[in-house]
């Protein structure tokens, strides 16, 4: 963890005397160690079956490297920073560490045009994935919530500094600080949330929350704690604030910051303009790692979630109506990075929504698990995803697919790779996807029918939308190669290895066993044993219906959508603007925020305070004007004066004296 | 006939007030740093007198002069230096015409 820290302080500070060849070469060796790093420490958890990792009933524990105070105000108020390990935490050090590290190789392909010349800011932009990973890591092996917020800070801090490094685009700009400041909003309320919960339970360790609940101690936390935190903000004299008991309200704002980094339905609006970002980041930060980290915040207390049934079902209803209206949105979009990201916001939600109807008592919280499976999945396909995307648009030179129709015969490579990820993303079995979703789906079903049959529609609309977008990609008709332009080509080995490895796990990660791995209680719980097939027939048949449907449309080149269009005029429009969202935003900051409160607050400011200032320049300037001239600078005046005056004193002096 | 510290109290006062005087009517630099020297060498003697006659055990006065002789040469170098440079840009050391950056 600490080597991409290394990273981007010696590419900080030195990058600019590199050559661009050895920062990259550089930063993905630093990124390929630390890889190596973490598949060790998460084959050493998951394998070694020491007795510090796995109890004696084969259930895993939670296991804390090492946690040293970092701040001490005093005895009880202390900050720590360590590093923990639990089947999620060595499940995210997995995820992060590959994908970054088929970014940081892709990069070096990417980050130049078709003659090799690197881009400016090439080191730059190293070191800024290298911070980006180094936050990460941080924020997964958080030992307490508060280590988390502030890994949780960088992560959107380092993302902000990519998603702007076009710094001399001006959407780049508007997109950065937008993500920037919608994020932050989304934080303030995990910051409260964070407060109310340590306030109340008088500590800030995951540990002492996650054994709370389950008073038979799970990880391993005496049950005097336990029992005493669970009593403090879900027992009888715990405080009621308007209606509601403190857990519910600090697990909503909690959730809110979850909300904010996972672009659940209000917040979304950040992570589709974030797509200026270059591609490999979106890949690394906006599909695969960072925007999770709000699905990972709310599995982390999951057991506290548990307690709060209300939680749950914000959590569930919030995540389904995301997932419907990025699915919906998604159908209509012309920029592939857009209906990449809200695919993104979509699957996103599913985990959200696993999450929200994980029960316990149906099939061991098996959302959970789902959820997490999906996590993993969902990583491995949609980085595949954005970076073939990230190949097309630096062949063709366009985010545009009317710009790209056709182009199967021209790259291979990519043309198989992403098919394999919307293969994946669309559930077809066997890749990875069909097994995540299908989990997804059966926790649905466990929960209600409605939750069932509203996730199976939105699985059906990612099938739809995903090969609309690839038919439209590869088919629809032949590539328009027009005059002067070079013909669009597969790239360099350091971009298509990485989509080949990646499509790999795509194909064959569905096969793992996940349950073993990862559960909510640290037991294995056997996924394929309790493999619900007839849940798996109905969403693959939604699927492949899903997929010919698009194929109807968008094989090849007819009127058909046109058509569809224009039946529904409505509802494409709102689809393609986004359900008016943004223009939402806008009306409420620049109409109501702005000239509401913002304008007097400045009025008041400018004239009240400033002008109180400005007075007592104002009359100081005057006032020194008006006696400037007896600092003539004359040195006889001043002797004179001063000749005179000890005259007078001396005879004054004298008179008193006689 | 006794010596006594009026015999040198009248001499510095004259000497003092002509160094007044000159500081005052004096436009030359150079002729109102002699002004100076003049007032300071008053001021020193002073010193002397009234250690010999006032205190003669002690040499505080004596130490004191000394002191006040080195810092004065100090201090006549770098007015020397500061008039030079005057001259050098002004071509002049008149201190009424110096004006220049004032206000």
């Amino acid at each position: 963890m600490a080597i991409p820290l290394c990273m981007f302080l010696i590419l900080g500070l030195l990058g600019m005397k590199m050559s661009h060849k050895l920062a990259g070469i550089l930063g993905t060796a630093g990124m390929g160690v630390t890889l190596v790093l973490a598949y060790f420490t998460a084959f050493t958890y998951f394998f070694s079956g020491s007795p510090d990792f796995v109890s004696s009933e084969g259930q895993r524990l939670q296991y804390i490297v090492f946690n040293v105070d970092w701040l001490q105000f005093y005895d009880n108020l202390v900050i720590r920073l360590g590093f923990l390990l639990d089947p999620i935490s060595a499940l995210l050090l997995v995820v992060i560490t590959t994908i970054s590290f088929m970014v940081h190789l892709y990069s070096n392909g990417y980050m130049r045009d078709h003659h090799g010349v690197y881009e400016h800011g090439f080191q730059r932009f190293y070191a800024f994935l290298s911070l980006f990973s180094f936050s990460m890591l941080g924020l997964v092996v958080a030992t307490n919530i508060f280590q988390m917020y502030i890994f949780w800070e960088l992560v959107g801090a380092s993302s902000y500094l990519l998603i702007g490094f076009y710094y001399v685009k001006p959407s780049a700009v508007s997109a950065s600080k937008k993500a920037f400041i919608v994020t932050r909003f989304a934080d303030l309320g995990f910051l409260i949330g964070i407060l109310i919960l340590s306030f109340y339970t008088g500590t800030f360790n995951f540990t002492d929350f996650t054994s709370a609940p389950v008073a038979d101690g799970v990880y391993g936390v005496s049950l005097d704690t336990a029992q005493g935190i669970k009593n403090l903000i879900a027992g009888s004299e715990a405080p009621i604030f308007m209606g509601a008991s403190v857990l519910t309200w600090a697990l909503v704002l909690i959730f809110m910051g979850g909300m904010g980094k996972s672009a659940m339905l209000p917040l979304h609006i950040w992570l589709p303009d974030a797509m200026e970002g270059p591609t490999p980041v979106s890949a690394l930060i906006h599909a695969a790692t960072m925007v999770v980290a709000g699905v990972y915040l709310v599995a982390r207390l999951f057991p506290l979630y548990l307690m709060e049934h209300s939680a749950m079902v914000i959590i569930t209803v919030v995540g389904a109506v995301t997932a419907f209206y990025a699915a919906m949105v998604a159908c209509t979009q012309i920029d592939i990075k857009r209906v990449l990201a809200f695919s993104t916001i979509s699957q996103i939600a599913f985990m959200m929504v696993s999450l929200g109807v994980a029960d316990p008592n149906f099939h061991e919280g098996l959302g959970y698990m789902a959820s997490m499976f999906h996590l993993f999945t969902h990583a491995m396909f949609k980085a595949l995803l954005f970076l073939g995307a990230g190949a097309l648009i630096h062949a063709i030179g366009s985010n545009d697919y009317t710009e790209m129709h056709g182009l199967r015969k021209y790259m291979p490579i990519t043309h198989v790779t992403f098919l394999i990820g919307c293969l994946a993303i669309a559930g077809i079995i066997p890749f990875s996807g069909f097994f995540s979703k299908d989990e997804i789906l059966s926790a649905c079903f466990g929960n209600s029918w409605i939750a069932y049959l509203w996730m199976s529609m939105v699985a059906a609309l990612t099938a739809f939308y995903m090969f609309r977008l690839y038919f439209l990609i590869f088919w629809w008709k032949e590539h328009p190669v027009r005059q002067g332009h070079h013909t669009p080509h597969d790239q360099p080995w350091t971009m298509t290895l990485p989509l080949v490895i990646l499509a790999a796990i795509a194909t064959v990660a569905g096969l793992i066993p996940f349950g073993n791995f990862v559960s909510w209680n640290g037991e294995p719980y056997d996924l394929f044993g309790h493999f619900d097939w007839s849940i798996a027939a109905v969403s693959l048949l939604v699927a492949v219906v899903a997929i010919l449907v698009a194929a109807k449309m968008y094989m090849k080149e007819n009127p058909l959508p046109a058509k569809m269009k224009n039946a529904m005029p409505t509802l494409w429009d709102w689809c393609h603007h986004r359900f008016y969202w943004d223009e939402l935003y806008m009306f409420i900051t620049h109409k109501i925020i702005f000239n509401g409160i913002c304008r007097p607050i400045a009025w008041f400011d400018r004239h009240i305070i400033d002008g109180t200032m400005d007075g007592f320049a104002y009359v100081t300037n005057k006032a020194s004007y008006a006696i400037r001239g007896l600092q003539s600078g004359s040195i006889q005046m001043y002797v004179w004066i001063y000749l005179i005056g000890a005259l007078a004193l001396g005879a004054i002096t004298a008179v008193c004296i006689l | 006939m006794e010596t006594t510290m009026i015999y040198y109290l009248i001499p510095t006062l004259i000497m003092f007030c002509c160094g007044v005087y000159g500081f005052l009517t004096r436009k030359n630099m150079i002729a109102m740093l002699i002004s100076l020297e003049l007032m300071l060498n008053a001021v020193d003697i002073n010193f002397v007198v009234f250690n010999r006659y006032l205190f003669p055990g002690q040499m505080e006065g004596m130490f004191f002069t000394l002191f006040a002789i080195a810092i004065a040469a100090a201090e006549t170098a770098l007015a020397i230096a500061i008039i030079i440079n005057v001259f050098r840009a002004a071509k002049n050391i008149d201190v009424t015409d110096l004006k220049k950056m004032k206000f």
